[in-house]
């Protein structure tokens, strides 16, 4: 008895129908949203189109350590510096998240009751406060430093004031590219005799002091080299004229509240997945190692990490994924990231608001499909490899 | 009728109920559920589209919705008793009274410099009285307009005094802070490239923020508008340390803007400004504004709707400007009891004095 419906029953084509459905819907929805804004953009005689990007800025943004920016510079340099100061706060942000979060990880593990207690109220404290928050609170006490006439001196050379933390810059004379020949040789050095010792260890169990050596090619002999040189770099530092200090190198109050929360926000998630990964090693691993009487640090590095591995780098990527689309706060402290320079200024100034807002859509969505692509090639690399 | 004619004949009244009114009630009111369906759909998107006829609009609301700023005393800020007062609040209020005859019939919406410009593009307020520059920029390409002018004004610094700074062009190497997307962000970069001297911007989102930043050393300058920088002064802890230079860098023309292409709206905005300052002119105050109904000048006469029919013209109660004169005041009413010399912000009228007594200030005839 077959009803009306009832190629319905059929698998084949109910699968094909939602499909159809989800996409015909998908259509429709792209067609309301786009003429509907046309439609209004066209009405209120908002101009469109991307020519802005050619434009001068007209301002300035002060905060550009990679690339000269003045007023006269266009909306898409203005873009350029958006992004490079984007990716400062997001890497450095994710390495020292993923150091502090791997060694807070470890110790809320530890058998030392105050250790493994004071991490347990550091991660809930700060995973459970909201970030925006944190970026307010560490900027708050920043911009309560001294002023700059009033700078605390460091070491005789190192400033610091609410204006931020100056250091002396190191100039590079000729010469000094000798050095960094030196280094990039001894890097490639250590790699080899790394993949020497591993291949003789094979075959004849024999060790050799891979570390050591690795740290005497890559940091004595550049430093002897450069003494021999006649210690080819000098320091430029910072000095009080005018208004502010000038020359050496400085690093922003508004960069240092943004790396702060953002790492220590972020290192109580990855500590939490760090602790995760280790307890999915299942105790057995442990005993047995120690069976065969492996040290304790050998059994971290050679047994636990690389299983644990398998279970923490995933959600390790979407932590990576979060810190850096979390950097778009900057705003609220006035750090010129891509989302207040690009997104927030020059969209005001310009009035080509789904321009820009799309630009910085499309670049966020860039960065972090780049990100995972290379932690999934990654945690590929550290899978079993079933033969 | 062929299955797919109906999905185009569905598809096309989608776009007739987005973009027209009227057919709105026809779906809701339909037996077809697939109908209502896509009427959800078309209020969603109606949302961002109303915006023809604002005068009705606001009618039927009740209330006016104005954009002023997060808080600047004198221009717009709530007093102690938690009131919005200052010059642009009264520019909404006069506003208000013109439409409802009533001065509490207002919703003020905060805005930031960054936010006042999509506020009113969306629709979330039906008119900007919020300092805000008249350019030609924001006049022909953000597709706004401009009503008027309700203060003169131009960009100068304020510096501690302890800095022992006399002239801007001293400013060699200071640190600026600077509310950005605002015209004075643009000049700022003009003045320092034009002296040739250099500077750090520290880009900062409202006044309070600039405040904060500046009473903490973290800018040793603060540029905004003249009239801006008198507010901070009297906002701060100890006035007399702070100190406004001397030059004024551009002319920043301020007035209330509202949607370009809603010519009616934009009439009754303009002419609600120009009833007070006309009123000024004419030395009508709230005082006098009764025993001036029985006044022997035409245009006064006109001006309270005692002759003539301009208030139906603007589609308004024919007493609105009388309205407006009895419940805020004339301009200089309210400038004195906001911004003028014996308020805390102690600005002389200046370029904002009538234009028959040195100013600058103008409204065209009331006839």
């Amino acid at each position: 008895m077959r009803s009306n419906l009832g190629f319905f029953s059929d698998e084949k084509f109910r699968s094909i129908f939602f499909q159809t459905l989800v996409v015909g819907l998908f259509a429709l929805g792209l067609f309301f949203v786009i003429s509907t804004t046309s439609y209004n953009l066209e009405k209120r005689n908002i101009a469109t189109g991307w020519s802005f990007l050619q434009n001068p800025a007209g301002f300035d943004i002060s905060f550009s350590p990679f690339l000269e920016f003045k007023s006269t510079d266009t909306h898409l340099k203005v873009y350029f510096v958006g992004v490079l100061n984007t990716l400062l706060v997001s890497v450095t942000g994710c390495i020292a998240a993923t150091i502090l979060g791997f060694i807070l990880g470890i110790v809320r593990l530890s058998s030392n009751w105050l250790l493994s207690r004071l991490v347990y109220i550091y991660v809930e404290f700060s995973r459970n406060v909201p970030l925006l928050l944190q970026i307010i609170l560490w900027y708050s006490i920043l911009i309560q430093l001294p002023r700059v006439k009033q700078s605390l001196q460091v070491l005789d050379v190192f400033y610091i004031s609410n204006r931020g933390l100056y250091s002396p810059r190191p100039i590079f004379e000729s010469g000094f590219s000798y050095v960094l020949i030196a280094i990039v040789l001894a890097l490639i050095s250590s790699f080899l005799i790394n993949r020497w010792a591993k291949k003789r260890q094979d075959e004849t169990g024999q060790q050799f002091p891979v570390f050591s050596s690795s740290i005497g090619l890559i940091f004595i002999v550049p430093l002897i080299l450069f003494f021999i040189l006649g210690s080819p770099m000098s320091f430029e530092h910072p000095e009080m004229k005018g208004f502010n200090f000038k020359g050496g190198l400085v690093i922003r109050p508004e960069f240092i509240a943004m790396f702060l929360a953002l790492s220590i926000y972020t290192a109580a998630f990855i500590s939490e997945i760090v602790r995760a990964g280790i307890m999915s090693v299942s105790k057995g691993q442990r005993e047995a190692s120690a069976a065969i009487g492996l040290k304790q640090t050998w059994i971290m590095r050679l047994i636990i990490i690389p299983q644990a591995l398998r279970v923490i780098v995933p959600p390790l990527t979407s932590q990576y994924l979060n810190l850096t689309k979390n950097s778009s706060l900057g705003i609220a402290v006035g750090y010129a990231d891509l989302v207040h320079g690009f997104g927030g200024i020059s969209l005001n100034q310009t009035g080509q608001a789904i321009e820009c807002m799309a630009i910085v859509m499309a670049t966020y969505l860039s960065i972090s499909l780049t990100i995972s692509f290379f932690m999934n090639i990654y945690n590929r690399s550290i899978q079993f490899k079933e033969k | 009728m062929h299955k797919s004619i109906i999905w185009i004949n569905l598809l096309i009244w989608y776009r007739e109920a987005i973009f027209e009114k009227r057919y709105l009630n026809n779906y809701l009111n339909g037996e077809n559920n697939m109908k209502k369906l896509l009427s959800i759909f078309a209020v969603a998107a109606f949302a961002f589209s109303a915006n023809a006829g604002t005068l009705d609009d606001v009618k039927n609301r009740g209330f006016l919705k104005c954009g002023v700023t997060t808080g600047l005393a004198g221009f717009a800020a709530p007093d102690d008793s938690g009131e919005w007062a200052g010059l642009d609040a009264d520019m909404c209020r006069a506003v208000a009274v013109a439409v409802f005859g009533d001065r509490s019939k207002v919703e003020f919406i905060t805005t930031t410099g960054k936010s006042r410009f999509p506020t009113l593009a969306s629709g979330e307020v039906d008119m900007l009285a919020r300092n805000t520059t008249w350019t030609i920029s924001r006049d022909v390409n953000l597709g706004f307009e401009f009503v008027g002018v309700n203060f003169y004004d131009g960009q100068g610094f304020m510096v501690p005094s302890a800095l022992g700074v006399s002239s801007a062009t001293e400013l060699d190497g200071a640190t600026v802070c600077i509310q950005t997307g605002t015209t004075t962000e643009l000049n700022l970069a003009d003045f320092f490239r034009l002296n040739g001297i250099s500077y750090e911007a520290l880009p900062i989102e409202t006044n309070d923020e600039g405040k904060e930043n500046l009473f903490a050393g973290r800018c040793d300058v603060y540029t905004t508008d003249a009239s801006g920088l008198s507010s901070t002064r009297a906002a701060a802890p100890n006035p007399d340390k702070w100190k406004v230079l001397p030059e004024i860098i551009s002319k920043e023309p301020l007035g209330p803007l509202v949607r370009h292409g809603d010519h009616q709206w934009g009439d009754v905005v303009r002419w609600s400004l120009n009833a007070m300052i006309i009123a000024e002119e004419l030395g009508v105050t709230s005082e006098n504004v009764d025993a001036q109904m029985s006044s022997n000048v035409p245009e006064v006469l006109r001006l309270l709707g005692v002759e003539g029919n301009y208030g139906e013209m603007l589609e308004l109660s024919n007493d609105w400007a009388y309205q407006i004169i009895k419940q805020i005041g004339n301009y200089s009413e309210s400038y004195e009891a906001n911004v003028g010399p014996d308020t805390p912000l102690e600005i002389a009228r200046g370029l904002n004095a009538l234009w028959t007594q040195g100013g600058i200030l103008y409204a065209p005839p009331f006839r």
